[in-house]
């Protein structure tokens, strides 16, 4: 009978960063993996013989306090790129590359001024944003235990960004993206690779209200240290799921894979513990689930022990995802009209052509010009396809959670699609195809539990951030039921290979803060 | 062609006999239909539920079937009290909270068969009992239209049932039973809500009829009479009992955050089982047990004659501390009743300088009263002909 100061189910980002910083505090800790390997997201498998892949494929929202507190860096993780450029793909090979408030190529000229303008605003709001991602969310009560005086100078400074910056602020930050762009700058591919951005892992077009708060989101992150940067790790990011299962198990956590939870048992009104697929049980005095809310709630721990309204509110909450991943093995380097392989390739022509590609999904088709963000990993080193070939990643969207005409048709027209965009952006692309794999948002769902194929565990959206993720009542990691915590995606601050909700919860629970 | 337009109020299957009883035309509505407030004189019709023999339309009453695998683990993740304990062929009273803790309605429980309940209640509740069946193997139905329903109450309604040939004598409190009737059956439950001696008799509407007619001729030799809201209402708070949307607003319906009220706030905590397992609001309804509730419900004892309903209750005639719900000059216990929500401590502790506040119409004047208030045990009446088995020859 093992038992435990606190179980962790599943082995993703979160889980492991959870799992490591509660065994830094000496408890015992055990981390509980459905599957073979550790890493949810990050987690490496092959596509195809040789080549290497995961689900999420670029490194840019890891939590600067997982990074440095599980010494990831001195576990493994080293990077291929600290600072991925990113090349707006033009169908007439005049591509314009973005990094940060730079623009350069062909027409740079034209937005360079607007965008560092808008560019700057942007990242201010995000820099005021970011520490809320690291804060258990404040619960809007009297009495509830907030850290007053730490949200007093969060607010404090917002306030501080000065009159005209604050207006700004309250009036953008609710407001869509395409607003802003089509406001501001005029030119279409700087407009598509932003819409794109803000609307990336989201069920929004660009149009849609309160598209732009995810782009500040995205902003708020940092990679390798540096704010808003895009990282690809040296080894892909299977190499971030092996460091951190290193820092886990050298802060001491009794890993276990192949050990899918089937039950969360209660006792007294208590989560004690939990029972494997194979019947073992295993006690602790607290159980921390960091996979999806839904199926901890409805599934592990079951309707009998949760209250009415709060079942109503995790059952209804959004979980629809529009990502669909595309892995192509190719023979040889494809040429997108002379665009540097080694960046982070976006074909978005266009606030419309991100709009029109969400449009489609609303009605659960596939669309006709789906947009993508490719990576060429084979483009930096070696250990991603077989010597002289190369692999493109690339995240499709707007794919259906929901196709009407079944997943089959849906996933073999999202792939003649893609590869129709494709082979305008890299003429004779189709050519080099030597082995695909097309996952849709149901395949995500099947493959790495993620409700309705989305990446976040749960719509990352306005209505569903900081105290309303996944819902109140569960929204400071602690969950109705005494014992039973979430550490997630689908908690506050969302997805994305991060582990920000995981340290969250963690510190929540070593704070001795229970359901306030 | 739907109709329903031009008969906004839906009539139950005694209407015919009830329109041409209601010599004064006084009607209401209760839940969608047309409901008697009084037929002749609100006071004699009180005078035939303690004298003699009342029949009252109960159709209204809101009733949903409970039925599956699930039901009984269903109806006690929905209700505060255990259902296990309610044997097949018995009735409880109960209630049901929301995640707060705080109650959305009461009513009564009837297990008609093991895995086949039926729930009876004022207010209508399907989205939320479908929602809190998310899990469980059970069909909920709304069946208020599909049963007609009189409530036969008063000393001599044995001897009313009796003379229709209806076995009732060994039929305990609280217990049913379901008994040949034009061809069909008649249930019968001794329940009932005005404290007294008193059957409900549950039908298909198709014998409602039959059923009123039978009753009217059978208790002729007891003065058997139709009674309105009005006279109900006078019995019902001699017993003590309180009613959904008077004596308290159900959560679900409650705009301002303070008029929400837990089983603690309303007396009816006696009824939570604490042990059968975790029930809607348990968690909420145990923080409220550790820190203590707000208010509390009490039976107050008025000095004077004058009936107090709607007022407000002092302490040393100036600090506000509650109201009253239901109030009533009661004419068989000689007292001047009221029940009435009161916050904490001033309902035990120190509620002994309690005021009420009455302006009394005298001849188109108001008159502004003070009158003193005593907290007293609920019911206020409840005689030994209520429980006894057989029921008295009266």
């Amino acid at each position: 009978m093992p038992s435990f100061n606190h179980i962790v189910i599943g082995a993703g980002p979160n889980g492991l960063a959870c799992a490591t910083k509660l065994a830094q505090s000496g408890a015992r800790v055990a981390l509980l993996e459905a599957g073979a390997g550790v890493g949810g997201g990050a987690a490496g498998y092959e596509f195809a013989p040789g080549y290497p892949t995961s689900l999420a494929h670029v490194l840019h929202a890891l939590d600067s306090r997982v990074l440095h507190g599980m010494a990831l860096e001195d576990h493994g993780l080293s990077y291929a790129s600290r600072d991925l450029d990113t090349v707006a793909l033009a169908e007439n090979g005049a591509h314009l590359t973005i990094n940060g408030a730079s623009l350069s190529g062909d027409g740079a000229g034209l937005d360079r001024e607007a965008y560092a303008v808008l560019h700057a605003k942007l990242v201010d709001f995000a820099r005021v944003l970011a520490p809320f991602k690291a804060l258990s969310p404040p619960r809007i009560a009297r009495g509830a235990g907030n850290p007053m005086l730490k949200l007093g100078q969060l607010g404090w400074g917002v306030r501080r960004l000065g009159c005209k910056n604050f207006r700004e602020f309250l009036r953008m930050i609710l407001i869509n993206i395409a607003d802003v762009l089509e406001d501001d700058l005029s030119d279409e591919r700087l407009r598509g690779a932003l819409a794109f951005d803000a609307t990336l892992g989201a069920w929004l077009g660009p149009r849609s209200p309160n598209s732009l708060i995810l782009l500040l989101n995205r902003l708020a992150s940092s990679g390798a240290g540096k704010p808003a940067a895009l990282t690809l790790p040296a080894g892909g990011m299977g190499a971030v799921a092996a460091a951190m299962q290193k820092a886990a198990e050298a802060a001491g956590v009794s890993l276990h894979c192949n050990a899918k939870v089937t039950k969360i048992s209660v006792r007294d009104d208590r989560a004690t513990g939990v029972v494997l697929e194979n019947g073992d049980e295993y006690f602790a005095q607290n159980v921390i689930s960091a996979i999806n809310p839904k199926t901890t709630l409805l599934g592990l721990v079951g309707p009998a022990h949760l209250d009415t309204e709060f079942l109503r509110r995790i059952r209804s909450a959004k979980s629809r995802g529009a990502a669909a991943r595309l892995h192509l093995g190719l023979k040889s380097a494809p040429d997108f009209r002379g665009a540097d392989l080694k960046s982070r390739l976006l074909i978005a022509p266009g606030v419309n052509a991100v709009e029109n590609a969400f449009n489609a999904v609303k009605y659960g088709e596939v669309p006709k010009a789906p947009v993508m963000e490719i990576i060429m990993p084979s483009a930096h080193e070696g250990g991603h396809a077989p010597d002289g070939k190369h692999q493109l990643s690339a995240i499709v969207q707007f794919a259906p959670h929901d196709p009407k005409g079944g997943l089959e048709a849906a996933r073999k027209l999202m792939l003649t699609n893609a590869l129709a965009v494709l082979e305008r952006f890299a003429p004779g692309i189709g050519k080099l195809v030597e082995h695909s794999e097309m996952l849709m948002p149901q395949d995500i769902e099947a493959r790495f539990g993620m409700v309705g194929g989305n990446w976040h565990h749960g719509e990352l959206a306005v209505e569903n951030m900081l105290f309303l993720r996944p819902t109140y009542g569960a929204a400071q990691y602690a969950t109705p039921l005494p014992g039973l915590w979430l550490a997630g995606a689908g908690s506050h601050p969302g997805g994305g290979i991060s582990g920000a909700a995981g340290w969250n919860a963690a510190l929540r629970i070593l704070s001795g803060k229970g359901a306030v | 062609m739907n109709q329903h337009y031009k008969q906004p109020l839906q009539r139950s299957a005694f209407y015919a006999r009830m329109e041409a009883a209601n010599v004064l035309a006084e009607w209401g509505n209760w839940g969608g239909y047309v409901s008697a407030l009084a037929y002749d004189d609100h006071e004699m019709e009180y005078t035939a539920i303690r004298n003699g023999a009342s029949v009252y339309d109960l159709t209204p009453m809101v009733k949903y079937s409970v039925q599956g695998a699930d039901a009984l683990a269903y109806i006690n993740r929905l209700c505060v009290r255990d259902a296990a304990k309610l044997a097949v062929g018995a009735v409880h009273y109960t209630i049901w909270c929301d995640d707060a803790g705080k109650i959305l309605d009461d009513g009564t429980l009837f297990r008609l068969g093991a895995d086949d309940f039926l729930v009876c209640c004022q207010e209508r509740h399907l989205p939320w009992l479908n929602d809190s069946a998310f899990g469980y193997n059970v069909t909920i139905t709304e069946v208020t239209e599909e049963i007609a329903a009189l409530s036969l109450q008063g000393p001599c309604s044995a001897n009313v049932l009796r003379a229709m040939g209806f076995a009732i004598d060994t039929l305990k409190p609280f217990r049913m039973v379901d008994l040949p009737f034009e061809g069909g059956k008649l249930r019968i439950s001794r329940t009932g809500f005005t404290g007294d001696l008193g059957y409900e008799l549950w039908c298909d509407p198709a014998h409602a009829l039959a059923l009123w007619d039978g009753l009217m001729a059978a208790g002729a030799p007891w003065g058997i009479r139709p009674i309105g809201t009005h006279a109900l209402d006078m019995a019902r708070i001699e017993a003590g009992f309180i009613i959904t949307n008077m004596d308290f607003i159900p959560a679900d319906q409650a705009l301002r955050e303070d008029r929400v009220r837990s089983p603690f706030e309303l007396a009816l905590d006696w009824m939570i089982d604490w042990d059968k397992g975790h029930f809607n609001g348990r968690r909420a309804l145990l923080a409220e047990k550790a820190a203590g509730a707000k208010w509390a419900l009490v039976g107050l004892d008025i000095e004077g004659n004058v009936s107090t309903e709607g007022s407000i209750i002092y302490h040393d005639k100036k600090h506000e501390v509650g109201h009253i719900t239901a109030a009533i000059w009661s004419p068989t216990t000689k007292r001047n009743l009221a029940i009435a929500q009161i916050k904490r401590p001033y309902d035990d502790a120190k509620s002994g300088n309690l005021w009420v506040e009455v302006y009394a119409l005298r001849e188109l004047q108001y008159v502004k009263l003070m009158l003193k208030a005593t907290p007293t045990k609920r019911p206020f009446f409840n005689p030994a002909r209520r429980r006894a088995t057989p029921p008295g020859q009266f």
